[in-house]
This record gives structure tokens, C-alpha cells and sequence, in this order.
């Protein structure tokens, strides 16, 4: 596949109920304030009941499809860290960075069948990725903010703030303004809580 | 941001828009003055967004959550039989409901401008029941339907079908899927027309009514004016041949969001292969197709589910270019939505390209095992108690879960399939799990039944079937779901309470008032979470009955915002 430099790929995946959506349209309205071409794809209903979710955000010029090609994420943004592996279907050696919260989410469908931990998610991860990073990001805002929910804007930030997204962070402190239902203060708090505190 | 102020932003600006959204500001721009809907992923936003703007006391149209899509596509008819710019929103499975109004609704045709909004979900990311090509309904409906690729051509193809709704006076379908409806990117808006047709409905028997002989009149020129749309169809600017100076000998032809994968395809592989976009599914362009299909040698149709396209072409080709080699599933699956690299690896087959996919980590070669994460009943959710209390309630009445049969339906409380529940062995459609009941109860009396419904598929479809019930007496056990709103699609009201989706109240029409007045001779009204020793004694006890018991197992979803 021809490889193209002038779209920006992200994948955000997580579970249902962790604010991807809301997550995908900061990025793309930062994004379109940059000058940006943006597409977004997302999922609703049946998959918004705690089931895994990946929304896909493509900035940049040329973007088409608002599916990302096999292969060609820049960035997978994993909010829970079991999912970064079920978006391996977009990563490739050559580009793919991955930002993982290393944190986890229970669900009653796994009964009593054991998860990897980030160790083995990390080593299973590593020979398809240009490089993985994790975070502890929802401890982090949980213990500094007292809201666990704020881990997206907080690893948002941080990935802006790293430049691992080629959005401007006053950009995407304007789309967090437009685009965060409630709780803007928090929010903001939590975006500048990554700018120092990013440490993966 | 806020969505009176997204939706209402200046013509000539740009906004980023969901397609659902843009369909609402294609309507806005129109002058819409009526709208009905009933909630369906991918669908459900555009309802909701007119709800929204409507509570925001924006616009000047009338907006109403209908019971079911039938009764939504009836109201909208009505309207536009009086006159209005009408809009009707559904998923797939809604038209199928609908469809018994649909049909005659183009023979008698529109007064006010009428659009038919349908969003099909393949891969069924949001969907049970099948994996539904609303596309089946051009041939069954003869009613024009268009295909947008992105949520531009959501909003301007909105604007294209009332118009034609207009010229031709006929009901127009825009037929979405989800990679469409939920697909987001930045729209240049136009102006928002001041809605001004004076509404009032004015006698005229030949036009609407359906009577024989006059019906098979009404037949024939249905299909004149679909002959007349054709020409229309040849000649609109939205099935257009894009990159016609690439010379090479081979084509594509496609429509929706197809188009996009195509040319994000095209782009990767590097190649100028001409496009033949279609925004009109039906009537097809033939005169085009075959201009299109004559200069090449080789020709691929991209479209998602069945070869409706392909077949189509097929036959036009046998005149236009015997000799046409002719491409489609035989590359391209058949179920299942199309991804870039699907298309990809098609075109490349087509002209001769190796094709090189970036090397990722595939699940299925994944060394770890992740468990399955399905979806399931948020913390708190009212329905934990009904299904563990069932469960109680069996082991107590000394009853095995292989003893009895559980009815499965449409909503939030299909999640009963899944661990740690596992308590459902049939699943079809909204309301099915009562109407099913009855024919197994029918077939064998012995075997204990019981089935879930939510209270808005029992408004939606449910009524009918326990009328069946008790006039042809059966006695299946039916716990309804009394979660007080539509859950599994977004929290929208629905008849069981006073909230219309308006800033308005309406009129609430109680579940006992409608259970008791079909005759049911057992009913108990009961809150599990707060009651759960009465409600496994409850379970136990109906389990017995002779005739048909109905317990309202009521407590709001935790997700309700008041
Ligand atoms: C004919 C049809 N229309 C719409 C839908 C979409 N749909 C899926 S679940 C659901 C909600 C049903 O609500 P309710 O019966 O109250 O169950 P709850 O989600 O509240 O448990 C709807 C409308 C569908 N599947 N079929």
C-alpha cells in the first residue's frame, strides 16, 4: 500500500461509557480548526452498552473513507488496555504509535477466564507498533480530580501536548469548550493536569 | 456545541456535521414543517436532533415521537396529504413495519413534498434480527430512493428529494447506512427556507383513494412517473463520472459510502480508474450506465449486501457491450459492510495490482487470549433484579432452566442473552416475543413460557399479539419491561409517559389500562429492586395460571436525565 503523509489517523478505542464519542469530536473539531480535512466514524446504540467501541477520526488532506485502511493508524488511542489489542487490525511496524491507559475494565461476559495484564498486551503489541506507550491515566484523574471519565481528556491532552497528534493544543482546548456536555471546569483542569504531568 | 446553534448556523459557513445531523439541516434548509419518527440505530439522531430543537423552542415545524413507524409514515402522510413539507425517519427494520402504508403511499402519491428517511446498519453493528438492504424496496415500491456518501450530500440529497418529491408527487426514500449516518465531517451550509405551504387537506377522490378499479390506474402511472424520473435521473448532476480523462479500459461503478471506500482505494493503489457515481439507486440512470459501460472492457460494481447493482447492469450490458466482463461479489463479499482494504484488494484483482497491506495484528492471530467483551445492562439498570429474580423464582418452584422457554425482544432487555443471564431462546423482532409465545404455548400446552417485552415494543408491536392471546387463549407468562422510555436507542419518550420529545406535554397512556382492557384476567404491577421477595413469589405463582399473565415489572432506567 502506497504510503500517505498527508492524512493523520487515529483510532480511539475503549469500552462503551468512556466518552470516545465526545473524545472523537474534540479531536475532529481541533482538527478542522487547524484547516484540517476530518472524518470521523463512530457507533451508537447496542455497542454504547459497555461493549467495545472504536471511533475513528482521520485528519489531514485526501481522507475518503471514513474507515481507516488496514494498517494505517498513527495513533491508537486505547482508553482501556485490553482493547488496544482489538485495534491491532490498524497498526502497522512502520507508523503506529500506541498511547494506552493502563487501566482495565471488568465486564461480566468474562466470567472467571483470566486477562493478560499490560506486560503480555505490551510484548503481544510491540512487533506490529513503531512504538507503545502506557499511562495510568484514569488512576491519575481519579486521584488528582476525583473523576474517572476525565482520563480522555487527559490523555488527549498529553498526546497533543507530546505532539504524537498534529493539532495545536489551544485548538483543542477550544473544541473541549464546544464540545464537553458538562463539567467543562473539570475537564480543563484535566487538560492542564496532563500538560505537566504526562509521564508515560 | 449546543444544537440549536450547530444546526441553525449561517448559510455559507461550514460546520462539522454527523450525517443524521446533516439530514436535519438538509430538511431545515427545505422548510420542513412536519416530522415523525420512531427511534433505530443508525437513525435515531435525526429524531433526536429535531426533539432537541423542538424542546429549544427552534423552528417552525411540527415534530412528534410516533408509537410505531408505521403509525409515523401514516401521520407524515396525513400531513402531506394536508399539504406539508414532510419528513419520516426510521432504521431498515422500520420500513418493514411501514410497509403496508408504504406501498399505496406511491400510488396515491404526495401533496406536501414527502422524504422517507431509511438507515440500514450492515454488519449489524446496532442491529439483531438480519442484516436488511432497504435497497429490496425500489423493485416492490417503485419509489425513487438516493444514496448519499457523506453528510454533504446528507444534507444536499435531502434537499434533492423533496424536490423531486415535488416535481413528480411522489414520496422520495433516502436511504442511508451506517458508515453514513454516523459518519462526521464538514458541511457547507445553505439557507434555511422559511417554511410557508398552508396546510389543509383538500377532498380529491381520484388522488387518494385507493379503491379498485381506479387502484389499477394508480398503478400505471406510477410507473409513468417513474419512466419520468428516469429521464430526470439521466440527466442529474448526482450520477456523475468522475476522473472520465483516465483512459484505462477498465471502470467502476458504485453508489454510497462504497464511493468513499473507492476512491480512498484508488488513491492508495495510485490508479485513475473513471468512477461512475450513483445518488440515485433507483430509477437507475440506464442511458448512462450503458454510455459508461461501452468505451470499457472491464467493469466492477462496489456495493455492500446483495448484487442489486450488479444485476442491473448485467442485463444492461447484454445490449450495451455483450463482451463486458462484468465484476462484483465474485470479488466482493455479499454480507457484511465493505472496508478500504476490501475495495482495495478488489481493484487491485481488477487491474492487475499485487497488492501490499500493512502487516497488523489481527485478533483472530492474536497469541493472547482477550475474552469477549459483550455488551451488558449498565450498574443499577432496573432490569438485574427482573432477570435474577426470574431465576430465583425457578430454582425455587423446583424448575430447571431447560423446563422453561424464554421469549427474547427488541431493546435493552435483549441483553438477557448474555452472560451472566443466558435467558433467551429466541430473538426476531419488536413485539415477536408475545406473538411467538402464543404459537408455542398453541403447539404445546405443557411446556411453561416466559417471555420479556419493553414497554415501547409493547406499545410498537406487543398490543395485537396479547389480543391474540386472550381471544385464542393461551397462557405464556410476560414480564413487561416497564423501564418508562425507550432505552436501548438513545432514552427517547415514548406513549407510557407524559414527555412528547416536545417542549409540549402529552398525554400518558398507562400499560394496565391497555394490558386489563385486552382481557388479561393476571396482572401484577411491581418494582423488583424494591419488592424482590413479592416479585419471585409473583413469578412463581403466574407460572401457574390458566390463562395469559402479565406482570409490569416498573422502575426507571438509570440513565434517564430529568
Ligand atoms: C421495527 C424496529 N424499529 C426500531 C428498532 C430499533 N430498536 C431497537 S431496540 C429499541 C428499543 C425498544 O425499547 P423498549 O422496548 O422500551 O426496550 P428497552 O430498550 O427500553 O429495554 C428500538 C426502538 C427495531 N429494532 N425495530
Amino acid at each position: 500500500m502506497k504510503k500517505n503523509n498527508r492524512q493523520f489517523n487515529i483510532v480511539l478505542s475503549g469500552v462503551g461509557g468512556q466518552g470516545l464519542i465526545t473524545l472523537g469530536n474534540i479531536i475532529a473539531e481541533a482538527g478542522f480548526l487547524g484547516g484540517n480535512e476530518v472524518k470521523m466514524s463512530e457507533l451508537h446504540g447496542l455497542s454504547q452498552r459497555g461493549g467495545s467501541v472504536a471511533v475513528q477520526v482521520r485528519l489531514g488532506k485526501g481522507v475518503f473513507s471514513p474507515l481507516i485502511p488496514q494498517g494505517e493508524a498513527d495513533l491508537i488511542l486505547a482508553m482501556e488496555r485490553n482493547e488496544a489489542l482489538k485495534s491491532g487490525h490498524f497498526s502497522s511496524k512502520k507508523k503506529t504509535i500506541f498511547l494506552i491507559n493502563d487501566f482495565e475494565i471488568y465486564s461480566p461476559s468474562f466470567g472467571n477466564q483470566k486477562l493478560p495484564g499490560l506486560g503480555k498486551i505490551i510484548s503481544e503489541i510491540k512487533p506490529f507498533a513503531k512504538k507503545v506507550h502506557s499511562i495510568k491515566a484514569s488512576d491519575i484523574v481519579q486521584e488528582r480530580l476525583g473523576l474517572g471519565i476525565l482520563a480522555g481528556v487527559f490523555m488527549l491532552s498529553g498526546a497533543v501536548h507530546k505532539g504524537l497528534i498534529p493539532i495545536s493544543p489551544a485548538n483543542v482546548l477550544k473544541a473541549i469548550k464546544n464540545n464537553v456536555p458538562r463539567g467543562l471546569e473539570l475537564n480543563e483542569k484535566a487538560f492542564f493536569l496532563a500538560k505537566d504531568n504526562f509521564k508515560t | 456545541m449546543n444544537i440549536e446553534k450547530l444546526l441553525y448556523k449561517p448559510a455559507g459557513e461550514k460546520a462539522i456535521l454527523l450525517g443524521d445531523f446533516a439530514v436535519i439541516r438538509g430538511a431545515l434548509e427545505a422548510g420542513v414543517q412536519f416530522v415523525s419518527t420512531y427511534p433505530g440505530t443508525p437513525a435515531s439522531e435525526i429524531g433526536d436532533g429535531f426533539s432537541l430543537l423542538k424542546k429549544a423552542g427552534k423552528g417552525s415545524f411540527y415534530f412528534e415521537y410516533s408509537t410505531n413507524e408505521k403509525v409515523a409514515l401514516e401521520a407524515g402522510i396525513g400531513a402531506s396529504f394536508s399539504n406539508l413539507k414532510t419528513l419520516v425517519a426510521m432504521k431498515s427494520f422500520g420500513l418493514n413495519v411501514a410497509s403496508d402504508a408504504l406501498l399505496p403511499f406511491g400510488y396515491t402519491g404526495i401533496r406536501g413534498p414527502t422524504v422517507i428517511v431509511v438507515a440500514d446498519d450492515p454488519s449489524c453493528h446496532s442491529s439483531g434480527q438480519e442484516e436488511e438492504n432497504t435497497r429490496g424496496f425500489a423493485s416492490l415500491a417503485h419509489i425513487p430512493i438516493l444514496e448519499p456518501s457523506d453528510p454533504q450530500e446528507c444534507k444536499d440529497f435531502t434537499k434533492i428529494a423533496f424536490e423531486l418529491s415535488e416535481k413528480f408527487e411522489i414520496p422520495v426514500i433516502l436511504r442511508l447506512t451506517t458508515r453514513v449516518a454516523h459518519q462526521s465531517s464538514i458541511v457547507k451550509l445553505g439557507k434555511i427556507e422559511k417554511a410557508n405551504r398552508k396546510a389543509g387537506f383538500k377532498k380529491d377522490y381520484q388522488r387518494f383513494v385507493t379503491m379498485p378499479p381506479r387502484v389499477l390506474e394508480m398503478h400505471d402511472e406510477l410507473l409513468d412517473k417513474l419512466a419520468k424520473i428516469k429521464r430526470e435521473s439521466e440527466q442529474s448532476a448526482i450520477n456523475f463520472i468522475n476522473d472520465w480523462s483516465a483512459v484505462a479500459k477498465i471502470g467502476i461503478i458504485t453508489s454510497g459510502v462504497s464511493y468513499l471506500h473507492t476512491k480512498e482505494a484508488l488513491q492508495s493503489l495510485n490508479l485513475r480508474i473513471p468512477v461512475l457515481k450513483l445518488g440515485f439507486f433507483h430509477p437507475l440512470p440506464e442511458k448512462k450506465i450503458e454510455r459508461f459501460i461501452k468505451l470499457l472492457n472491464k467493469v466492477l460494481m462496489v456495493e455492500e449486501l446483495e448484487p442489486y447493482l450488479e444485476k442491473e447492469i448485467k442485463i444492461l450490458a447484454k445490449d450495451a457491450n455483450p463482451k463486458l466482463k462484468i465484476f462484483g461479489k465474485n470479488l466482493l463479499p455479499e454480507t457484511r459492510e465493505l472496508t478500504p482494504e476490501i475495495v482495495m484488494s478488489a481493484i487491485a484483482q481488477l487491474a492487475g495490482r499485487k497488492l501490499k497491506i500493512e502487516n497488523s495484528l489481527k485478533i483472530g492471530n492474536c497469541k493472547l487470549k482477550i475474552p469477549q467483551r459483550s455488551p451488558n445492562l449498565c450498574p443499577g439498570c432496573p432490569y438485574w433484579p427482573v432477570f435474577n429474580g426470574v431465576k430465583q423464582a425457578l430454582q425455587e418452584a423446583g424448575l430447571k432452566r431447560e423446563d422453561v422457554v424464554f421469549g427474547g425482544g427488541i431493546g435493552c432487555y435483549m441483553l438477557a442473552s448474555f452472560i451472566p443471564h443466558n435467558l433467551q431462546d429466541y430473538l426476531l423482532c419488536m413485539g415477536s416475543s408475545i406473538g411467538i409465545a402464543h404459537g408455542i404455548k398453541k403447539a404445546n400446552k405443557k411446556q411453561k413460557l416466559i417471555s420479556f417485552v419493553g414497554d415501547s415494543s409493547f406499545f410498537h408491536a406487543g398490543i395485537p399479539a396479547l389480543i391474540n392471546i386472550v381471544h385464542n387463549q393461551s397462557n405464556p407468562l410476560i414480564i413487561l419491561m416497564d423501564n418508562q422510555i425507550t432505552a436501548m436507542t438513545g432514552q427517547q419518550p415514548y406513549p407510557g409517559i407524559a414527555e412528547s420529545g416536545r417542549k409540549e406535554k402529552g398525554q400518558k397512556v398507562k400499560l394496565e389500562e391497555i394490558v386489563k382492557a385486552c382481557g388479561v384476567k393476571h396482572l401484577k404491577i411491581i418494582e423488583p429492586a424494591k419488592d424482590y421477595k413479592g416479585f419471585i413469589k409473583v413469578v412463581k405463582d403466574f407460572l401457574k395460571k390458566e390463562t395469559v399473565a402479565v406482570i409490569i415489572a416498573r422502575r426507571p432506567c438509570v440513565r434517564i436525565k430529568r
